[in-house]
């Protein structure tokens, strides 16, 4: 029986474990190894489950030793976003307002993902709510970017990407409501995967904003992601925006390559990316169309509408989603009179500053006066970005175009600037308006740090998504891809 | 349209904070009227849109109500959920008093 061979990939380790060459029990003690390594230097994880992760281990094993299959995912470790319930396990979503609450049920992914034989092991910081773009907004602390500590992950899903990249887990899952996952996947050198809308159950998943918000898997390579993208997509009685549509496995899709397929590459994201990012697409293009796609720039300029709408809807979803958290029935309390102080010292003491400009700024666009000037027309304005989609996918089977447009930017240089930091979020946001999939794929580095380059489609799209982010893989440069050896605690590039 | 184009005041800030249940300090108070005017100035771009003949979207997917028959199934212990609760008796959670108190 071998070792666990750092860095083996969840379809391998899985096939080897289920083949009995490999006990799950090794893998996920080594992955425990790992995060005991180099959490302290990362805060990857709000809570870590070791004990239960090797009980779960050892399940598989004995489904294996039985002569059984424990799935698809047999015995590899997952990080789970920590926005995502789990029975029994704290779950945060990165707020001191849900600091010591311990959900009664499983959300649908986490028990698809145990379904299939993968083993949590533990719960990964995010910005509070999954609000920001770097992590920063946790009220636990930032995570750091494994390519080099004094910067961030990106975010908001920004410890389950850096937990991939630093190679402490094959596989995590994020939820990206404006970019949230394919973002802190650029920035940290992973793929990470923003599936259609109603694609994956959102059942069990602390709402944002509700229109908008979608689980997605982040891995070290295009096939990990599908896998795990396979296993939880599919219809949940339990979610009543979940489609209940049959999509061929994207796993199946990988080998087909791109002969023949249309690929528009959006000019207006070239526009305000930074240099290198920009270098990125356009070698990006050159390998699609040298595996037989044509490629052509396409202008969609509806598109660069998108933040705007976003910064109007999102909060207004918001706003309304978090007027849950009033001290009655979970989370924080902080006495009052009366009940209505009560409330409002139980929010102010429970959330960070940018959950509350989030809520006051979406309560401002929905407030008598305002709400048709503001919440009313970025409804009007997400039909617009959906039109300019609408039209460029009659020409073309996918877009490609940077998904951030700077690399990894450093602890606290936007920390006092909202706006700068929602701008790092501008190509990923219009997918989410539209309802559509996208994927950020790693292709370059830039002065020690990874490029990601990000394929798009139309709703249900991911076959050919998938097909050309496995050819954009293909033709990177493989420096730029996690799982990376991070440097030990304290110690900078 | 009432007063679009000028900044987020310490008024609005007051007022959208009362409305969100959001005690604010006085510090808050202007930290979060700059932010918000900078951030609505910028998101405000999109008013200025002629988009008299754009249906809206709010949603990206054409939403049905999905029912089932009406028959009863588990629920979550009543009690495992009144254990996650601040203050809970009898069976329900318990809160201050909402309309002062009783006689």
């Amino acid at each position: 029986m071998s070792a666990w061979a750092y860095p083996a990939g969840a379809v391998e380790t899985a096939r080897a474990v289920r083949a009995g060459e490999l006990r799950a029990r090794e893998v996920v003690a080594a992955a425990l190894g790992r995060i005991g390594r180099f959490e302290g230097a990362l805060h990857c994880f709000l809570t870590v489950t070791a004990d239960a992760a090797l009980t779960a281990a050892d399940a598989v094993d004995a489904v294996v030793a039985a002569g059984g299959d424990p799935g698809p995912l047999a015995g590899v470790p997952i990080a789970l976003k920590d926005n995502l319930c789990t029975r029994g396990i704290p779950t945060t979503a990165g707020s001191h307002i849900l600091e010591n609450w311990v959900p009664p049920y499983d959300a649908t992914v986490v028990k698809a993902v145990a379904a299939a034989g993968a083993v949590a092991v533990g719960k990964t910081n995010l910005d509070e709510f999954a609000m920001g773009s770097s992590t920063e907004n946790s009220a636990y602390g930032p995570t750091r970017n494994p390519w080099d500590p004094t910067r961030v992950p990106g975010g908001s899903s920004g410890g389950s990407a850096a937990a991939v990249a630093a190679g402490l887990v094959p596989l995590a899952l994020g939820s990206d409501t404006g970019g949230s996952v394919r973002q802190p996947a650029s920035l940290c050198g992973v793929v990470g995967v923003k599936p259609t809308y109603g694609l994956v159950s959102r059942y069990g998943l602390i709402a944002f904003a509700s229109s908008l918000d979608q689980i997605g898997p982040f891995a070290a390579t295009v096939a990990d992601a599908a896998a795990l993208l396979d296993v939880i997509a599919g219809h949940d009685p339990a979610d009543s925006t979940s489609l209940d549509v049959a999509l061929e496995p994207v796993s199946r899709q990988l080998g087909r390559g791109v002969a023949g397929l249309r690929v528009g590459l959006i000019s207006d994201f070239l526009v305000d990316a930074s240099p290198s990012c920009v270098a990125a697409v356009r070698e990006a293009a050159a390998v699609l169309a040298g595996a037989g796609a044509t490629v052509e720039e396409v202008a969609v300029p509806a598109l660069m509408l998108g933040l705007s709408a976003y910064y109007l809807v999102a909060p207004a979803e918001a706003s309304s989603n978090l007027a849950r958290y009033d001290g009655v029935r979970y989370g924080l309390r902080v006495d009052g009179p009366d009940v209505t102080q009560m409330n409002g010292r139980s929010r102010s003491a429970g959330f960070g500053p940018e959950v509350k400009r989030r809520i006051m700024l979406g309560t401002y666009v929905l407030s008598a006066g305002y709400y048709d000037a503001y919440y009313g027309q970025a409804q009007r304005v997400r039909t617009l970005v959906a039109r300019g989609f609408a039209e460029a996918y009659e020409r073309f089977d996918v877009l490609i175009g940077p998904t951030s447009p700077t690399v990894a930017f450093e602890i606290g240089a936007k920390t006092q600037d909202p706006l700068a930091m929602y701008l790092s979020d501008l190509y990923t946001i219009p997918t989410n308006l539209a309802g559509h999939p996208a994927v950020s794929v790693p292709f370059a580095l830039s002065e020690g740090l990874p490029v990601g380059v990000q394929v798009l489609a139309p709703a249900l799209g991911e076959g050919p998504m998938f097909r050309a982010a496995a050819v954009v893989e293909a033709g990177a440069d493989a420096a730029a891809r996690g799982p990376i050896e991070p440097h030990a605690a304290g110690a900078v590039r | 349209m009432p007063g679009l184009s000028e900044a987020f005041s310490r008024d609005d800030v007051v007022y959208v904070a009362r409305l969100a249940r959001l005690d604010l300090d006085r510090g808050e108070v202007d930290l979060y009227a700059a932010q918000l005017a900078s951030i609505i100035d910028h998101v405000a771009a999109v008013t200025g849109l002629d988009t008299s003949d754009v249906p809206a979207t709010a949603h990206p997917l054409e939403l049905v109500n999905v029912l089932r028959p009406d028959i009863p199934g588990p629920t979550l212990p009543r009690d495992e959920v009144l254990a996650r609760a601040p203050l809970a008796e009898s069976g329900r959670f318990r809160v201050p008093p909402i309309l002062g108190e009783a006689p």
